[in-house]
C-alpha cells in the first residue's frame, strides 16, 4: 500500500499559469504610460464638455489649470450646491485668481512666462456666470491664452 | 564532485506583486485630458474707441439663458449654425471684380487694397450679408444663466465654421486641407516640418479667411 494514492487517470491538467505575471505586468505598463498622476484632488464634480474642434495642450508644464463645478456631496454642506471655483486643491474666490495666476507665473522660468495658458475645467452644467467672472480676471492680469478644456467627440453629447 | 544545480526561484506569488502594483497605479492616477477649444481673450483696452461696423457684417450669436439660440434676430437650431456661419464667412458680398487684399512683392507681405471686394469667395454673394471674409465679424452674446456645455457647443460650431472655409481654401489652391497643412507644420517627420514654403501657404489662408470672432461682456 502506497502513502501517497496515484493521481488519477483522466483528470483535467491544471491550467498553466506562468504566463499570467507577463499579462498583468503588460497591463501595469499600459497605466504606468498612459496616465498621469493625479496633483490635486478634486473637491468638485468635473465632468467635462464635449467638442471636436480641439487642440492639444502641447506643453504640460505650461499650463495653469482652473476648476469649477459643483461641489461634491461631502462639501456640500460647508460650500453648498452652488459652482464653485477651485485652485490647487482648496477653493476659491473669484477674488483669488490674480494671486494665483501671478503664484503660477513667478514658479516659471522668465522666458517661458507668456507662453503660458490658463486651461479651464468647467463642469458641463455650470452656468456661464462663474466662467465670465474667471475670464474677466483673467484679462485684468493679462493671462489672455485660455483653454476649455474639453473631451473628443460629437457635441451633441452636450445635451442631456 | 558534480556541481550541484541550485533550486528554482519559486515566482508563483509575482502575478500577486504584479496585481498589487497594478491597482496601485489605477486607483492613483487618472488620465488627463489636455485637449481643448483655444481662444485669446482680447487685452483690457483704456480708452476703447467705438468703431463704426456695417450692420450687415455682423453675424451676431447670441444664447440666452434657457439655452436658446438667437442668429442675426432669429431662432435657431445648434445644427444649423455652422452652414449659417459658413455662409456668413464665404458671402463676398463686396463683389467679384476686386479684392480686398493683395500680394506685394515688393515688401513681401500681403497688402489690404482698400477695396471691399472678394475674388475668391464661394458664397452666395448676397449684398445684405458680409462684404469680404477680413470684415466679417462674428459676434458672441451670453447670459449669466447660459449652460457651459451649451457655451462650448456653440463655440465648436463656430470653429467649426472657420474650419471649414479655411480646408476649403486649402483644397482649391494647394490641394491640401488647412488642418493638413497645420499638422504636418508640427510632425517632425514630414519633409514640411516648419518650412518656409508651408509657411507662406499658411499665412495665406490665415490672411484670406481671419478669425474675428469677439464676444460681447
Amino acid at each position: 500500500m502506497s502513502k501517497f494514492s496515484k493521481k488519477k487517470k483522466g483528470d483535467l491538467p491544471a491550467v498553466n499559469t506562468a504566463s499570467l505575471p507577463d499579462i498583468v505586468f503588460m497591463l501595469l505598463f499600459f497605466f504606468m504610460v498612459a496616465t498621469v498622476m493625479r496633483d490635486n484632488e478634486l473637491k468638485i464634480k468635473n465632468e467635462l464638455p464635449v467638442a471636436n474642434q480641439v487642440e492639444k495642450l502641447d506643453k504640460k508644464d505650461l499650463v495653469m489649470y482652473i476648476y469649477a463645478g459643483k461641489p461634491n456631496s461631502g462639501y456640500q454642506s460647508k460650500f453648498g450646491t452652488e459652482a464653485r471655483i477651485q485652485l490647487n486643491d482648496k477653493f476659491s474666490d473669484v477674488s483669488d485668481i490674480p494671486a494665483f495666476i501671478f503664484a503660477e507665473r513667478e514658479s516659471k522660468r522668465e522666458e517661458l512666462r507668456n507662453r503660458l495658458t490658463t486651461a479651464l475645467k468647467v463642469d458641463k452644467e455650470t452656468n456661464m456666470g462663474i466662467v465670465s467672472d474667471i475670464k474677466k480676471e483673467l484679462r485684468k492680469v493679462n493671462a489672455l491664452k485660455i483653454n476649455y478644456t474639453t473631451r473628443i467627440g460629437d457635441i451633441s453629447m452636450n445635451k442631456n | 564532485m558534480a556541481k550541484r544545480s541550485s533550486p528554482e526561484v519559486n515566482a508563483g506569488s509575482m502575478a500577486d506583486i504584479a496585481f498589487l502594483l497594478l491597482i496601485f497605479f489605477l486607483v492613483t492616477t487618472t488620465i488627463e485630458t489636455d485637449s481643448g477649444i483655444s481662444r485669446l481673450l482680447p487685452p483690457i483696452e483704456e480708452n476703447e474707441e467705438d468703431v463704426i461696423i456695417k450692420q450687415k457684417n455682423i453675424f451676431t450669436v447670441l444664447l440666452n439663458g434657457k439655452d436658446q439660440l438667437l442668429v442675426e434676430d432669429e431662432l435657431m437650431d445648434l445644427e444649423d449654425l455652422k452652414q449659417s456661419a459658413i455662409d456668413f464667412l464665404d458671402n463676398g458680398g463686396g463683389g467679384m471684380d476686386s479684392n480686398w487684399v493683395i500680394w506685394n512683392d515688393q515688401t513681401n507681405d500681403w497688402e489690404n487694397t482698400g477695396k471691399s471686394g472678394c475674388n475668391y469667395c464661394n458664397g452666395k454673394r448676397d449684398p445684405k450679408s458680409s462684404d469680404n471674409p477680413d470684415k466679417a465679424i462674428i459676434s458672441l452674446k451670453n447670459e449669466r444663466e447660459t449652460s457651459y456645455a451649451t457655451y462650448v457647443s456653440v463655440q465648436n460650431e463656430i470653429m467649426a465654421a472657420y474650419a471649414h472655409v479655411r480646408n476649403q481654401r486649402g483644397l482649391k489652391l494647394f490641394g491640401e486641407t488647412y488642418e493638413d497643412m497645420k499638422k504636418s507644420w508640427y510632425d517632425v517627420n514630414s519633409p514640411e516640418h516648419k518650412s518656409i514654403q508651408l509657411k507662406k501657404k499658411i499665412d495665406q489662408i490665415k490672411k484670406e479667411y481671419p478669425q474675428k470672432f469677439s464676444e460681447v461682456e
